[in-house]
């Protein structure tokens, strides 16, 4: 199976795209724990990492495959791990852990409903707010969200590179549906694909001051193994590392971990606009319903209702700056979810009574149809 | 200048802010002192040591030495040190756990890091108590004594970290105290050229937390406690049930080989590669 990828069109699903992406993004090692609807993503890199000299490994819980992932990323080697709400919630504590001591990774959450064991194979956007607040303590973070196969693939690639660039764990939030749907997609030659780097010390060894600021907010970050020997810890650290209680440390400290994010919103927020420009009724959708949402406003332009999709590609940070423009254009706008409206209240709270926000929300483990949505489009 | 203030000027951070956090009389700083100590036997490189910790007063112990060190959550120790061990094999990658860190929190990681077999040393520093956060009762608290959280009496049984090791499937696993020091020495640097799970289980003393509540005196109290109750296993074969009753053993408890987790990756990785010809 020596996949020469040339360029023709595939029939792959979504959890095999967001394999190749990982692969082409450079991710040499998985660590994982066994979870519906997920573990495709498992089964095929088992089977793929080590043919590239790469490593797979199954831990004994979530909890530990995001512990490995970050000693992976700490020794060099991009690493990703994957898996569903339940899991989703075991990886909180380290993600956390990935945030303070900046360390890039990837956690794929392919969302199933919830809460609980809830419904292993039915669709969900229930982890919304889990992928945002999910850790304790004020942190940030990018959280991605595929709505195609095409997306997995891209945005996998995207999610390693803002990881690497960031120094960040980046999620990225699938669902159930874009998942396991099968699609044609024609994957680029990886000459085409811009994977990034982290940026590592290049001065000697005795200059180097990990945690020290710099312009971009990320500090080059030394490899275990390479010269550079520091200290890394979950404590609030000061710039070489070291854990401080020291409000005229830590302030500088979570300043710059906010500033790095927010200095980049430019690169990190990515929306897909159709059918926007003279829009008068506006759905902002994102995953599996924005597939939905772009038939339903196909259907009601048909109709002669100038409605448009602005699908949010990027959860968080939330892409306020573009989206603003919009809500002061529309006479409403509808965001269906298959929750009871988690972006819904990002809407408003961006929103600050511009326009209507209307709510579509199911979760009855059935995905929005395109009907509903065009339904409501219409009586609005 | 004594031996021991070379291994100081040469190991210790110079750059990191003293004090430690440790009691005075804490036996934390042996057990630091028997890894140096091997460490700098050995000849390992600075550059190829890795020291992680979990939390609690042992989690501290890395960040006052020159190596790369990490610090990571509670009990998650062993999961960090298996992504760095696999993902750099030519590191020596050292984990130092509290009793509480890898037996209750960090129990589960712990027996699947010895049955994996993955190439790592795990030094468990048992002090039979939370220290840092007050005292409060872990799993190897001897049944019947006081803690914060077991205020009348603790009514649960302990573990035996050591033989737990064993049962668990670590191919060398030593147990010995902080006041047997070169017994120490010597059964922490067995498990660092150990190929595979190491585990050395320190008995040692919380005269702060677990003692004072328990009236068993101070540090030097409880460190001649700990030479009072420890029998070498070597002896202890020869000593009735009755004489060992409330002995613990000391020295190499397991010492045996089996495939290497990462020797056996490389093995599936020339498999995987010839699977797809190259």
């Amino acid at each position: 199976m020596a996949r020469r990828r040339k360029k023709r069109p595939q029939l792959l699903q979504g959890n095999e795209a967001i394999v190749e992406g990982a692969l082409v993004a450079g991710c040499r090692f998985f660590a994982g724990y066994p979870i519906t609807p997920a573990s495709e993503i498992s089964e095929i890199l088992a089977y793929r990492l080590p043919q590239v000299e790469g490593t797979f490994i199954q831990m004994e819980d979530e909890i530990a495959s995001l512990g490995a992932v970050i000693g992976a990323s700490l020794a060099g080697v991009k690493s990703m791990t994957a898996t569903s709400g339940p899991g989703f919630s075991l990886m909180q504590e380290n993600l956390g852990f990935a945030c303070v001591a900046e360390v890039p990774c990837v956690v794929v959450n392919v969302m199933r409903g919830g809460p609980s064991t809830g419904l292993p194979t039915n669709p969900s956007q229930g982890d919304v707010m889990q992928a945002r607040w999910g850790t304790h303590g004020d942190h940030p973070i990018i959280v991605l969200a595929p709505s195609s196969v095409q997306d997995s693939f891209d945005l996998t690639v995207k999610a390693f590179n803002f990881s690497e660039r960031y120094r960040t764990p980046v999620i990225v939030l699938s669902d159930e549906v874009v998942a396991h749907t099968r699609e044609t997609v024609l994957l680029p030659d990886p000459e085409e694909i811009e994977v990034l780097e982290r940026i590592t010390p290049s001065m000697p060894p005795e200059w180097y001051i990990p945690y020290e600021d710099t312009s971009r907010g990320v500090p080059p970050m030394g490899i275990f193994g390479d010269g550079y020997r520091y200290h890394v810890t979950g404590l609030i650290h000061d710039i070489r590392g070291f854990p401080t209680a020291r409000a005229d440390e830590i302030e500088p400290f979570m300043g710059r971990l906010f500033r790095k994010i927010s200095q980049h919103f430019h690169d990190i927020q990515i929306v897909n606009q159709f059918m926007t420009e003279d829009a008068e009724i506006l759905v902002i959708a994102y995953g599996s319903v924005a597939r939905s949402a772009r038939r339903a406003v196909l259907d009601a332009r048909g109709k002669g209702v100038k409605a448009g999709l602005f699908q949010l590609v990027t959860l968080f940070p939330f892409p306020r700056r573009d989206l603003e423009p919009f809500l002061r254009q529309v006479r409403a706008v509808l965001v269906p979810e298959m929750n009871m409206g988690q972006i819904s209240r990002e809407v408003k709270r961006v929103n600050e009574g511009t326009t209507r926000v209307l709510t579509l929300n199911r979760i009855d483990g059935r995905m929005i149809t395109p009907q509903e949505i065009y339904e409501r489009l219409i009586k609005e | 200048m004594a031996e021991v203030t070379k291994l100081v000027h040469k190991y210790l951070r110079h750059d990191k802010k003293f004090p430690h956090v440790w009691c005075p009389g804490c036996g934390n700083g042996i057990v630091l002192g028997a890894m140096i100590r091997a460490i700098d036997r050995l000849g390992y490189r600075k550059d190829e040591i890795v020291m992680v910790s979990g939390i609690g007063c042992s989690g501290r112990l890395p960040v006052y030495v020159d190596f790369n060190t990490l610090h990571t959550t509670h009990g998650r120790a062993l999961t960090f040190a298996t992504g760095i061990k696999l993902a750099k094999p030519e590191l020596k990658v050292i984990v130092v756990m509290g009793d509480g860190d890898a037996t209750a929190i960090g129990g589960n990681h712990f027996i699947h890091a010895a049955r994996r077999n993955i190439n790592l040393t795990a030094i468990i520093i048992n002090n039979n108590i939370y220290g840092m956060t007050g005292g409060q009762y872990s799993p190897t608290t001897p049944y019947g004594m006081k803690a914060t959280t077991a205020p009348y009496r603790n009514i649960e049984h302990a573990f035996n970290i050591a033989e737990l090791a064993v049962t668990a499937g670590a191919v060398f696993v030593g147990r010995g105290t902080v006041y047997h020091a070169r017994l120490l020495d010597k059964l922490v640097e067995k498990a660092f050229i150990k190929r595979g799970f190491g585990v050395v289980e320190v008995i040692t003393h919380c005269h702060t937390q677990y003692g004072r509540r328990n009236r068993l005196g101070n540090a030097v109290a409880m460190m001649n406690w700990q030479k009072e109750h420890a029998v070498r296993v070597e002896k202890a074969t020869e000593m009735s049930a009755e004489e060992l009753r409330d002995k613990f053993t000391i020295g190499v408890l397991v010492d045996r080989e089996l495939p290497v987790y990462t020797e056996q990756y490389n093995l599936v990785r020339q498999q995987a590669r010839e699977s797809i010809g190259r």
